[in-house]
């Protein structure tokens, strides 16, 4: 296979490299290639279009969207005030803000549920003057997949705030552009390769996202059950229809990760 | 202020604190039609003099008045921003705004200022076209060349009609022979830019060819102001003194010849043809009482005009036909009995003339 003596011996990745990275692939080609083995391809489209799973597919869509939309309009400027603007508390806000992070997903949900639920510190009169209840609605999956997703859109934007040259922003100022205009047509045109990335890891977040909301907004076929809480339903009763949705949400993802990384995820 | 700069000149008073110590304090005076530069070191504070000055800095003191405005001015808590002056800057390596084609960043500063986008659009292919940038309006800055960028930066600039040009080591990021076209095409830019122009650099030759005065900034103050022949004859630092350690001339090179100024002198390069720049060390030209012997065709005779003891060493500039300056040891002047107004006659050996193409090549990339 191999000529006994190689010209560019350097261009030679090490074998342990590429045996470990190998291993790397596997762990994330084996559980793919599982579930190929399990699609049940004949029932294929009559699950697929099962009001149980249609109805999750159009709330999944909704609520990622509407996070991923949401979290773009708050996102991008507290990106903003973390990159630029120092204010007392600064490290503690940029904690709080990337606690969901780290935090296990339930309990963002419980701490949705403690401030926003019915008798919730700020749900509560909120429910008393507008009649807006969250908790176990559609709108509750939106907050709570926000809630999750947003950080990820937060951390991008910031970093590359903090990364661009600012000097550009001075060349803008001095041919006369005011700080308004400097933003909108500098320093986000800079940031847009980054601003992309974290939507679509915003995006792919919120479409994955399953512990705050079955805490927060509950499992209620077609007001707050989205494909993965459908699947979760799904593996006790009904196998064929959880690798249905399971394949449905593994493609939809890839197609939207492979299509969007090479345009967008460019290393700055 | 005291200096009687007309009213569309720069008279600028800086003065800023920088943490760890380092200050700030420059005063500059610039007329309407006439370039200064600013000449130092790295370190010395030309950046922050850019900063101030654009706007992009508020001085802690002093004043800055242009056309007869005040910009800045803390003690009449007077302060105009960046985007409320009127200064076209041309950055260090350029700036030009990645996302954004030629002709849209030409137009930037229209726009910015309110222009029509058909009117701005006119008016930066105008500039686009003045700087021989025509075809390259839909290109973006990652696929122009250095000498592009820079006319690109230039047209930026100028298009908005400043009351102040301000280059900022324009041609630093350049190539050597780029660097030499691009200082043709400024100057060429600099002589028909009506206002005030205030070139930042830390490279001598750009400041003794593009400027009319030269200050020279050293640790945050200007050690000294004059013009080329000024700080050449009568360096007051260390760094003066090195920067005025040659005779720098332009003239036009033919095969082993140099034509400076109707003077013809012999070189020993015969690669050089056409337009030069001609280095001269001072410790190089020596200085005579009658006729040389020896290679005659580079001796001249002429006056001492300036004369400057620097201690072991004298320090002369001579007169016409070819201005020089000269370094000879303190004995040999007196051996020679120099004085200002004395004949002397110069003489130049062939291979101490420093010769390099000063031609304004062609762009390569278009």
């Amino acid at each position: 296979m191999t000529s006994p003596n190689r010209r560019r011996p350097a261009s030679r990745p090490p074998a342990l490299l590429i045996v470990l990275g190998c291993l790397g692939i596997g762990l994330f080609a084996v559980p793919f290639l599982g579930l190929l083995g399990r699609v049940p391809w004949s029932e294929l489209p009559d699950l697929l279009t099962r009001d149980i799973v249609t109805d999750a597919l159009r709330l999944s869509v909704v609520s990622s969207l509407s996070a991923t939309g949401i979290a773009v309009v708050l996102g991008v400027p507290l990106a903003w005030l973390l990159a630029r603007v120092e204010f007392p508390g600064r490290a503690l806000v940029r904690g709080l803000v990337l606690l969901p992070l780290v935090l296990p997903p339930v309990v963002g949900g419980a701490l949705l549920l403690f401030a926003l639920g019915r008798r919730g510190l700020v749900g509560g009169p909120l429910g008393d003057a507008t009649g807006l209840v969250l908790p176990f609605s559609t709108w509750g999956v939106v907050l709570a997949t926000t809630f999750v997703a947003m950080p990820f859109l937060v951390i991008t934007v910031e970093g590359a705030l903090r990364n661009l040259d600012r000097r550009y922003e001075g060349a803008a100022a001095t041919l006369g552009a005011r700080p308004w205009t400097v933003m909108w047509r500098v320093t986000l045109p800079m940031v847009g390769p980054s601003l992309m990335a974290g939507v679509v890891l915003t995006w792919a977040r919120a479409f994955g996202e399953f512990g705050a909301t079955i805490t927060f907004a509950g499992n209620l076929a077609g007001r707050t059950q989205t494909l993965p809480l459908a699947v979760f339903v799904a593996l006790t009763n009904d196998r064929d229809a959880a690798v249905a949705i399971s394949l449905l949400m593994v493609v939809v993802s890839l197609v939207v990760l492979v299509s969007l990384r090479d345009r967008w995820w460019r290393p700055v | 202020m005291e200096t009687g700069v007309s009213a569309d000149g720069l008279d600028a008073h800086v003065v800023v604190h920088r943490s760890a110590g380092f200050s700030l304090d420059l005063s500059i005076q610039i007329a309407p039609g006439t370039t200064a530069a600013l000449l130092g070191p790295n370190g010395a504070g030309k950046s922050t003099a850019v900063a101030a000055i654009s706007g992009l800095l508020p001085i802690d003191r002093g004043r800055i008045v242009l056309g007869g405005a005040t910009l800045d001015d803390p003690s009449a808590k007077v302060f105009t921003a960046a985007d409320r002056r009127l200064i076209g800057v041309v950055f260090q390596d350029h700036l030009l705004f990645p996302h954004l084609t030629v002709i849209e960043n030409v137009a930037f500063g229209l726009r910015s200022r309110g222009v029509a986008r058909d009117q701005a659009l006119e008016r930066a292919r105008e500039w686009i076209d003045r700087l021989e940038l025509t075809g390259l309006e839909r290109h973006r800055p990652r696929s122009l060349s250095g000498g592009q960028a820079q006319r690109v930066a230039l047209a930026r600039a100028l298009v908005t009609e400043p009351d102040l040009l301000l280059l900022d080591e324009p041609l630093s990021s350049l190539d050597v022979t780029t660097r030499t076209t691009m200082r043709h095409v400024l100057a060429e830019h600099l002589s028909t830019f009506a206002g005030p122009r205030l070139l930042i650099t830390h490279d001598p030759a750009e400041a003794f060819l593009l400027a009319d005065m030269i200050h020279i900034l050293e640790a945050g103050a200007v050690t000294q102001s004059g013009t080329a022949d000024d700080i050449r004859l009568h360096p007051y630092s260390p760094y003066a003194a090195d920067l005025a350690g040659s005779n720098l001339l332009t003239g036009t090179a033919g095969h082993l010849s140099v034509d400076v100024g109707g003077h013809r002198l012999s070189t020993a390069v015969e690669h050089v043809v056409g337009p030069a720049l001609v280095s001269i060390h001072p410790s190089a030209v020596s200085v005579h009482s009658s006729r040389p012997g020896g290679s005659p065709r580079n001796s001249w005779r002429t006056t001492v005009e300036r004369l400057e003891h620097l201690g072991a060493t004298v320090r002369l500039r001579t007169g016409d036909p070819l201005p020089v300056t000269a370094e000879i040891t303190e004995s040999a002047a007196s051996e020679l009995g120099l004085e200002v107004g004395a004949d002397v006659w110069i003489a130049i050996k062939a291979t101490e003339l420093g010769i390099r193409s000063d031609r304004g090549e062609p762009n390569h990339n278009d």
